[in-house]
C-alpha cells in the first residue's frame, strides 16, 4: 500500500500560539446506544478509555473516546491499529444496533499550543474559551470560521483539533492567520 | 443574537452554530387528504408577532434537530425541547403562560392542556 501521509505532512506555524499538523491519527466513528453494556465494553477494549460523559473526552494511555452526540462517539486509536480496531469493535457489537467506521483518512488532526492557544481558537470559533468555562477534558463540536470542527483541551493547556481532511489546509491557514504575532487581542 | 440551548448536548449554541428549520409541529397531509388540506400543509405558515415555535438543527455541533419556543418580537427564548414530540412540553407552556398571558399560536394557547 502507498505511504500514508497526514494532510499537511507535519506543517508548523509559530505565532501567538503554535499550530502543528499533529500527524496521522486513527479515528473511528461509533454510533449506537451509549448506555449499552456491550458498547461500553467494546469502547474500553478498543481504546482503554471509558465512555465519556456528555461534552467531554476520556483519555487513556493508548487511546481516547470523545462524546460527539447522544448516540455517537469518536474513538481515537493509533493510526496503524485503526483498521483492526474497527473490525474488533464491529465484532464486539454484533447484533447490537450500532455502527463503527474507520474515518482516519477522512480527517485532519492539529495541535494548538502555547500561551495564546485560547485566544487563537476563540477568534475563529463561537465558543467561550474563558479558563472557567472551557476546562481540560472538555470536548466540543463547533465550527472553525466557515467549516465544522471539533476540539478538546489537554491538561497541558494545548488544544487538539479535528476537522475534515478536505478542509485541513483551510483550517491550518485559518489558525495561522488568527495566530499572527501582531494580532493579539488579549481577551483570554 | 439568538442563543439556544441544545437539549441533546447541553451546549448554549449561538445562531451561527445552528440551522433554522422553519415552523414546528406541522401536521403532514399526504395522499388521501383534500386539496385544501394539502395546500395549507405546504404553504400556510404562521407569522406571529410574539410567541412562536420553531425547529432548529444544531448543525455545527451534535447535528440533532430540536424545538424552540421564542418570542419573535423580543427574541426572548422560552425554552428548547426535544424533537421527538408533536406538542410543546407542559413546562414550556407554563413558562410562556407566565410571561405572555393570553397567548395563542395555532391550536395551542394560554390555559389549554
Amino acid at each position: 500500500m502507498s505511504k500514508a501521509v497526514s494532510v499537511l505532512n507535519g506543517a508548523r506555524f509559530s505565532g501567538l500560539a503554535t499550530v502543528e499538523d499533529a500527524g496521522l491519527q486513527g479515528m473511528i466513528t461509533l454510533r449506537g446506544d451509549l448506555g449499552s453494556k456491550a458498547l461500553k465494553a467494546a469502547v474500553k477494549a478498543a481504546t482503554g478509555a471509558e465512555v465519556p460523559a456528555q461534552g467531554s473526552i476520556s483519555v487513556a494511555e493508548n487511546g481516547a473516546a470523545a462524546w460527539m452526540s447522544p448516540d455517537e462517539l469518536l474513538l481515537l486509536v493509533p493510526y496503524e491499529d485503526a483498521v483492526a480496531k474497527t473490525a474488533e469493535v464491529s465484532e464486539a457489537l454484533k447484533g447490537e444496533h450500532a455502527l463503527a467506521v474507520n474515518v482516519s483518512d477522512a480527517r485532519a488532526f492539529f495541535r494548538l499550543s502555547g500561551e495564546g492557544a485560547r485566544e487563537v481558537l476563540g477568534k475563529v470559533s463561537p465558543v467561550d474559551f474563558d479558563a472557567a468555562a472551557f476546562k481540560p477534558g472538555q470536548f466540543r463540536r463547533s465550527r472553525l470560521a466557515q467549516v465544522a470542527g471539533a476540539f478538546w483541551l489537554n491538561d497541558d493547556g494545548s488544544f487538539c483539533i479535528v476537522c475534515f481532511r478536505s478542509v485541513g489546509e483551510y483550517v491550518f491557514k485559518l489558525l495561522s492567520a488568527a495566530g499572527h504575532p501582531q494580532s493579539k487581542v488579549g481577551v483570554y | 443574537m439568538l442563543i439556544l440551548e441544545c437539549p441533546y448536548c447541553g451546549v448554549k449554541a449561538e445562531e451561527t452554530e445552528l440551522a433554522a428549520g422553519g415552523e414546528a409541529h406541522l401536521k403532514r397531509y399526504g395522499p388521501g387528504s383534500s386539496d385544501d388540506e394539502f395546500h395549507d400543509y405546504l404553504f400556510m405558515r404562521e407569522n406571529p408577532k410574539g410567541v412562536h415555535f420553531e425547529r432548529w438543527r444544531h448543525a455545527n455541533g451534535c447535528g440533532k434537530w430540536f424545538h424552540a419556543a421564542r418570542c419573535t418580537m423580543t427574541l426572548e427564548v422560552f425554552g428548547t425541547y426535544t424533537a421527538q414530540t408533536s406538542v410543546p412540553t407542559q413546562e414550556i407552556l407554563d413558562k410562556i403562560a407566565a410571561k405572555r398571558p393570553g397567548w395563542t399560536w395555532r391550536e395551542f394557547s394560554d390555559g389549554q392542556k
